[in-house]
C-alpha cells in the first residue's frame, strides 16, 4: 500500500519540484536531484511570478473560471427539474425518453463538433468564440449524465414525502424547491464536482470554441508544450497552479461524492 | 406573490380554467424566455455592454441562466396549473423535462444525425458522394492502426483501473482512519490534474529521452541500460502502453473512491458468515465481496470505457498520433482541422459511434431490466 501511494505521488511530486527550480536546472538535471540534495539547489519562485505576472496566463486562469463556474451550475439546474419529473411524475413516453437519455450518455462528443461549429459559427448564429458558446456546449454535454445521476439519487428518496406534500396541496414547483431539491443536494454536489473537473480540464471544446483572447489555461499549457523551448519553465508552475482549484473544489465537496454518485447503482 | 399562497387551496379539486393566471403564466413564460435568450446573445454579440469584463459576464451568465431557469419553470407552472386539472396533470411533466431534453436534442441528437449525414458528403459538405469517405478510411492503414490502438486502450485501461481501484480500496480499508484518508487523497490527486498537465509531467519528467531529466531513463541507465526516447519506441506498441499508464494513473483514484464506498457498504455479517463456514480470505473476496459490488464495478468500468473511447488529449499532446500511437479521436481531429476533410472526419466519428453502440445497448437494457418504480 505504501509503495503504491508513493508510486502514485511521484509524478505530482516531480511537477511540484520542478515548478520551483530555475530554467537551467530543469533542462539539465532531473527533478529528483532536488529531492536528494535540497540545499544544493537554487530554489526560485520565478516560475510562479512569471505565470501570474505574464499577462497571458493570469487572464487564462480568469477565463477558465469564467468558463467553468456557469458550465457547472447550469446543467445541474436544468437536469434537476427533469430528474424530478422522471422520478416523481407519471407520463406517457417517460420510459422511452429516459432510455434516450441513457443512450445519449455514451455518444462521443466528437459527433457534435462539426455540426456545432457550423451552427454556432459565423454561418449560424455567430456566437462561437464567446464564453456563451462554451457554456451552452458543456451544459448540453453534461446534461444526460446529470439527469441520470440525479434520477438515480432521487429514486432513493422516500416517495411518501412527496405524496404527503401533494396531499397537503403543494404544487410540484413547491415540492421540488422545498423538499426534493434540498434532499438531492449530495447528488447535485457530486455531479457538480465531476462536471467542474471535466470542464476545468477540458482541452478540445475550449480549443475549438473559444477565440484566443478568451482561451483557458489548459489550452495555453498545451500550446506551451507544443512550442518546446520558450516558456518551458512556466509550464510546470502553470500546470501546478491549474491543479489547485479543482483540488480545492473536490476536497470541499468530497463527502458528497460517493453518496451522490453510487446511489441506485450499488444495488446492482 | 399573493397568487402563490392562494394556489394550494385551489389545486386540490378544480376543473375550471382560471383565465387570469393562464394569461399571466403564458406572458411570463414568453417574456422570461425572450429575456434569457437575448441576455445570452448580448453576452456574445456585445461584450462592450459588460465593459468587456469577464467576471461581470460570468456573473450575468449565472444569474440569467439560473434565475431565468427558475423563473421560467415558475411561469410555466403557473400557466399549466391554471388549466383544468386533467390537462395540467398531463402537461406538467413535459414542461419540466422539456428544457433538458431540448438541450440534449440540440447538442447531441441533432449533431449525431447531421454527422451521419455529412459522412456521405464531400470534404466541404456541399454534395453527396455516397460511400466514398468510408471507402477511403477502410483502405487507410492509419485508420486500422487507430482502431487497433483504440481496442488496446479499451481492453487495458478499464481493466487495470478497476483492478487497481479495488486493490487500493481493500488495502486502504485496513489502514488507520487517518492513514486511509491520506492514502486515498494522494491516490485521488491525479484525477484533478488535466490531461494536458499530466502529459507534461509524464512526457518530460518521466519519459524524457534525456537520462538527466527523465526518471525512467535515469533508472534504466542506473542499472546499466541504454537511454531511449521511450515515447517513440513503437515495438509492441510500447509507447501506447506508456500513454495508457498515464490514464490509469489519473483514473484509478476515481475508481477507488467509488469502489471503496461500495466495499464499505458490504454488510459485515455476510463476511462473518462466510468465514464461519470455513472460507479463506481469498474465497471471501471473490465469492462474497465481488458479487456484492458488481454494480459499482460495472458503473466504474462503463465510465472509464466512455472516457477511453474519446481519449484524445494525451495522444494529441504527447505525439499528435505519430510513431504508431494514433487513436480514432485524434485521427478525427487531424482529418477535420489539419486536412479539412469533413466527409472523412465524419465517417470516422460514425465508426466510433458504431463502436460505442454495444455499450449503449447494454446500458439501456440494464436500465430496462432494473425496472422502474
Amino acid at each position: 500500500m505504501v509503495v503504491l501511494v508513493i508510486l502514485w505521488s511521484v509524478p505530482t511530486l516531480s511537477l511540484l519540484m520542478n515548478s520551483f527550480r530555475g530554467r537551467d536546472a530543469v533542462v539539465s538535471s532531473g527533478w529528483w536531484t532536488a529531492l536528494l540534495n535540497p540545499f544544493g539547489q537554487d530554489w526560485t519562485l520565478d516560475n510562479y511570478v512569471g505565470v501570474l505576472q505574464g499577462s497571458d496566463m493570469a487572464i487564462g486562469f480568469l477565463n477558465t473560471i469564467v468558463v467553468a463556474v456557469p458550465a457547472t451550475i447550469l446543467p445541474v439546474m436544468f437536469a434537476a427539474f427533469a430528474a424530478y419529473a422522471f422520478t416523481f411524475m407519471h407520463f406517457p413516453a417517460k420510459e422511452a425518453l429516459f432510455a434516450v437519455i441513457i443512450g445519449v450518455m455514451v455518444v462521443p462528443i466528437q459527433v457534435s463538433f462539426q455540426p456545432m461549429l457550423n451552427l454556432l459559427g459565423p454561418n449560424g448564429i455567430g456566437i462561437s468564440g464567446q464564453f456563451v458558446a462554451v457554456w451552452l456546449l458543456h451544459t448540453g454535454f453534461g446534461m444526460p449524465l446529470c439527469v441520470y445521476i440525479l434520477r438515480n439519487y432521487m429514486a432513493t428518496l422516500p416517495y411518501s414525502v412527496v405524496e404527503s406534500a401533494k396531499i397537503d396541496g403543494a404544487s410540484h414547483f413547491q415540492t421540488f424547491w422545498l423538499l426534493v431539491a434540498p434532499m438531492a443536494m449530495p447528488a447535485m454536489a457530486a455531479f457538480a464536482t465531476l462536471q467542474f473537473l471535466w470542464v476545468w480540464n477540458d482541452l478540445l471544446i475550449a480549443k475549438l470554441f473559444l477565440r484566443p483572447s478568451n482561451t483557458t489555461v489548459i489550452v495555453q499549457l498545451q500550446q506551451l508544450l507544443g512550442t518546446q523551448g520558450q516558456g518551458v519553465e512556466l509550464l510546470t508552475a502553470g500546470a501546478f497552479l491549474s491543479m489547485t482549484l479543482p483540488l480545492v473544489v473536490f476536497f470541499s465537496l468530497q463527502r458528497f461524492f460517493v453518496r451522490g454518485l453510487t446511489a441506485g447503482s450499488v444495488k446492482g | 406573490m399573493t397568487a402563490v399562497t392562494a394556489a394550494p387551496l385551489g389545486t386540490a379539486a378544480r376543473t375550471s380554467t382560471r383565465p387570469v393566471r393562464l394569461v399571466l403564466g403564458a406572458i411570463g413564460t414568453c417574456l422570461v424566455a425572450w429575456l434569457m435568450g437575448n441576455t445570452f446573445l448580448a453576452l456574445s454579440y456585445y461584450p462592450g455592454w459588460f465593459f468587456d469584463s469577464r467576471v461581470l459576464m460570468a456573473v450575468v451568465g449565472i444569474i440569467a441562466g439560473l434565475g431565468g431557469a427558475a423563473l421560467l419553470f415558475y411561469c410555466v407552472n403557473v400557466f399549466v396549473e391554471a388549466l383544468p386539472q386533467r390537462f395540467s396533470q398531463g402537461l406538467i411533466p413535459y414542461a419540466y423535462v422539456l428544457p433538458a431534453l431540448a438541450l440534449i436534442a440540440l447538442m447531441l441528437v441533432y449533431p449525431t444525425v447531421q454527422t451521419i449525414n455529412y459522412s456521405f458528403a464531400n470534404d466541404d459538405s456541399t454534395a453527396y458522394v455516397g460511400l466514398d469517405a468510408y471507402r477511403a478510411i477502410f483502405t487507410d492503414g492509419e485508420f486500422w492502426l487507430s482502431i487497433t490502438n483504440n481496442v488496446l486502450w479499451l481492453v487495458v485501461v478499464p481493466t487495470l483501473t478497476v483492478i487497481i481501484g479495488i486493490a487500493v480500496a481493500l488495502f486502504a480499508d485496513r489502514l488507520s482512519a487517518k492513514g486511509e484518508n491520506v492514502a486515498k487523497s494522494l491516490i485521488f490527486l491525479p484525477m484533478a490534474i488535466s490531461f494536458v498537465a499530466a502529459s507534461t509531467i509524464w512526457g518530460i519528467q518521466m519519459y524524457s529521452a534525456d537520462a538527466d531529466v527523465g526518471l525512467l531513463n535515469a533508472i534504466v541507465t542506473a542499472f546499466g541500460g541504454q537511454a531511449q526516447d521511450w515515447i517513440r519506441v513503437d515495438t509492441a506498441r510500447l509507447n501506447s502502453f506508456l500513454m495508457m499508464v498515464i490514464l490509469v494513473w489519473m483514473q484509478a483514484g476515481f475508481a477507488m473512491v467509488l469502489l471503496s464506498g461500495a466495499i464499505k457498504g458490504v454488510p459485515e455479517e455476510t463476511l462473518e458468515a462466510a468465514r464461519i463456514d470455513g472460507a479463506n480470505e481469498r474465497q471471501v473476496f471473490f465469492r462474497v465481496i465481488i458479487p456484492q459490488i458488481k454494480g459499482t464495478i460495472i458503473t466504474v468500468a462503463i465510465t472509464v470505457i466512455i472516457l477511453v473511447l474519446k481519449v484524445f488529449d494525451i495522444v494529441y499532446v504527447l505525439l499528435n498520433g505519430q510513431a504508431r500511437t494514433n487513436v480514432i479521436a485524434v485521427l478525427f481531429y487531424q482529418e477535420l482541422f489539419t486536412f479539412q476533410r469533413a466527409g472523412i472526419a465524419s465517417a470516422i466519428v460514425v465508426v466510433l459511434l458504431l463502436l460505442v453502440t454495444p455499450v449503449l445497448v447494454y446500458q439501456v437494457r440494464q436500465y430496462r431490466k432494473e425496472g422502474v418504480r
